[in-house]
């Protein structure tokens, strides 16, 4: 009768959006009266498992069968609605990112389950079960009442705060059984890079628009992203012009990102910008024209032209670091 | 080879929504509907690959669960190039209903492929493409971001953390789309326009299928505060208020 928290490791390693994950989730089984089992799949070492416990994963369980080497959905699907019928858990967590996205609906479909998607606060109650989502890219939050017995949640990226809570849970290692016919994904080839912030998780973004002019005019938004440890990010029309990679699109149709400080240079602030940025804790705006819509979105602006106002930025910030 | 696009109607991206009294639903007046941006892009890589005889993709449909009242969405679907279109006539309730109606609909017809946008830019719940695939039993390939034919079979480019990889699933597969699957939307011709006229629409009724989720009603983001101005000479005084009133750096 557990609550159910998928954590996702990256190559044998849990991050700080797993933490979220299961404080929220203990959050949760806290409000319902019910143990909160966590649980991965692939292995992972022992002490990386046990950090779980930390944050209050009543028992931790780590998935293990060669056929789950690779993702593919169906199987990994089943995986999961296997463990939640045999714990007899009415809710599940997952994270709202990219595997979040591709395992969670069809785990609802397996167990019949309604789904409330980017969630980011706690359920206002349980009995109804009414959770608010964002909705309309941001210009909005839904209250989704899930009706369905057992439900599953969806929690966006950097919107609940890490609690400790340690439990000292022993983690398990389980075999699980695969249906060798439903994992038929097959990689043929992986481009990774490694050592770089990823903007998904990146907790200071600096991120360029038209303003920049050129692709030839990054260095200082780049220079100035390293020294405050973060990523890099742009608007569309930056990543359609290909001056930055596509994947450095934030906006309604590229990442949606929740630092906790964005700073947006030479970006008017058009909607489906701000869609993708809006839940930023902070946004600090560099604009040469002061009635730009990102002034309304900001919390702290410069009204100056982005070549000058960046050195001087990259200047202050070195300045700082002495 | 045959591709069905699933296809939403939302509204313009760049209206400011409204919510009627009570906020237990949106203001409508005045507001354009469209085909949801990540549809369009899904859409026009299906064109795409219909469009290169050596893809073997022969037609490219359109679904959508919708009322009568969504059909200039799905002509706009088929003047850009659609062959023809599904609708199942109904209220997209929750995300589990329409899966269901679509997934029904697509499999009395039967298709190799079935794409679907990442989310919807109303409801933003990531669920439906998934949902299909699961009704279905069949594979599913999320955050795609590059779809082509090799030798009559599908290959799949997945966005991954901090990169990409190839891969294949076999067909029939549903996959779930993301930015970097088509450039630039592809955009009606007047051809176009007069052929969709004519183009046919097939008209599904429900199949019976629960709700499992309703909406109680919605809230807007609580006014952020009014921003604070900095003067352009003295970047430091940002820093400053960063590392000291926001303690974000």
């Amino acid at each position: 009768m557990s609550v159910l928290v998928f954590t996702e490791n990256w190559d044998g390693k849990f991050k700080k959006l797993s933490y979220e994950l299961v404080s929220y989730a203990s959050a949760i089984a806290g409000m319902m009266n019910r143990k909160l089992t966590a649980f991965t799949i692939g292995r992972t070492g022992e002490e990386e498992l046990k950090e779980l416990g930390r944050y209050g994963a009543d028992r931790i369980l780590s998935l293990v069968n060669p056929a789950l080497e690779v993702m593919d959905n169906r199987a990994w699907a089943k995986v999961i609605a296997d463990l939640a019928e045999k714990e007899g858990s009415k809710v599940v967590v997952f994270s709202n990112n990219m595997t979040g996205k591709a395992l969670a609906p069809r785990v609802s479909v397996r167990l019949k389950a309604g789904i409330a998607s980017g969630v980011s606060r706690l359920p206002v109650s349980t009995e109804p079960f009414t959770v608010y989502k964002r909705a309309y890219s941001g210009n909005a939050f839904a209250g989704v009442v899930i009706k369905s017995e057992v439900k599953i949640l969806s929690l966006a990226q950097n919107s609940y705060e890490i609690i400790e809570k340690p439990t000292g849970a022993i983690p398990e290692t389980v075999e699980v059984e695969v249906d060798p016919s439903l994992a038929v994904t097959t990689i043929t080839e992986t481009h990774k890079q490694t050592g770089k912030i990823l903007l998904t998780d990146a907790e200071i973004v600096v991120s360029g628009g038209r303003g920049m002019k050129s692709a030839d005019n990054w260095a200082p938004l780049v220079e100035l992203a390293s020294l405050l440890n973060g990523a890099t990010a742009c608007s569309r029309p930056v990543s359609d012009e290909g001056w930055r990679p596509h994947e450095e699109h934030t906006g309604q149709t590229g990442k949606i990102i929740a630092p906790n400080l964005y700073i947006a240079v030479g970006i008017s602030g058009a909607t489906q910008h701000l869609a993708g940025v809006s839940s930023s804790k902070y946004i600090v705006a560099i604009n040469n024209d002061k009635n730009a819509p990102i002034f309304e979105a900001a919390q702290y602006g410069i009204v100056g032209d982005a070549m000058k106002v960046l050195p001087k930025l990259v200047d202050a910030v070195k300045t700082l670091k002495k | 080879m045959k591709i069905v696009v699933c296809i939403s109607n939302v509204p313009d991206t760049t209206t400011r929504i409204k919510f009627l009294e009570g906020n237990a639903s949106i203001d409508t007046s005045g507001i354009q509907w469209v085909i949801n941006p990540w549809d369009e892009l899904s859409l026009t890589r299906a064109l795409e690959l219909r469009d290169d005889p050596a893809s073997g993709v022969k037609t490219v449909t359109v679904a959508h669960a919708g009322p009568a009242s969504s059909e200039p969405t799905i002509r706009k679907a088929l003047a850009i190039g659609a062959d023809d279109a599904i609708r199942v006539n109904c209220e997209p309730a929750d995300a589990f209903f329409t899966a269901s109606q679509l997934a029904a609909a697509i499999s009395k017809e039967g298709f190799d492929i079935i794409i679907c946008g990442i989310e919807s830019s109303d409801f933003n719940g990531s669920a439906v493409g998934g949902m299909i695939s699961e009704f279905l039993g069949i594979p599913s390939v999320s955050s795609v971001s590059g779809l082509s034919i090799e030798n009559g079979a599908p290959v799949f480019t997945r966005e991954i953390d901090g990169g990409r990889e190839s891969l294949k699933v076999p067909v029939p597969c549903v996959a779930i789309v993301q930015k970097g699957i088509a450039k630039e939307p592809r955009i009606a011709s007047m051809r176009g326009i007069m052929a969709a006229r004519t183009k046919p629409v097939r008209v599904y009724e429900t199949v019976d299928t629960d709700c499992l989720t309703e909406i109680a009603g919605f809230e807007k983001p609580a006014p952020g505060a009014a921003c604070k101005y900095i003067d352009p000479d003295d970047p430091a005084r940002l820093i400053e208020l960063l590392q000291n009133e926001a303690r974000v750096i």
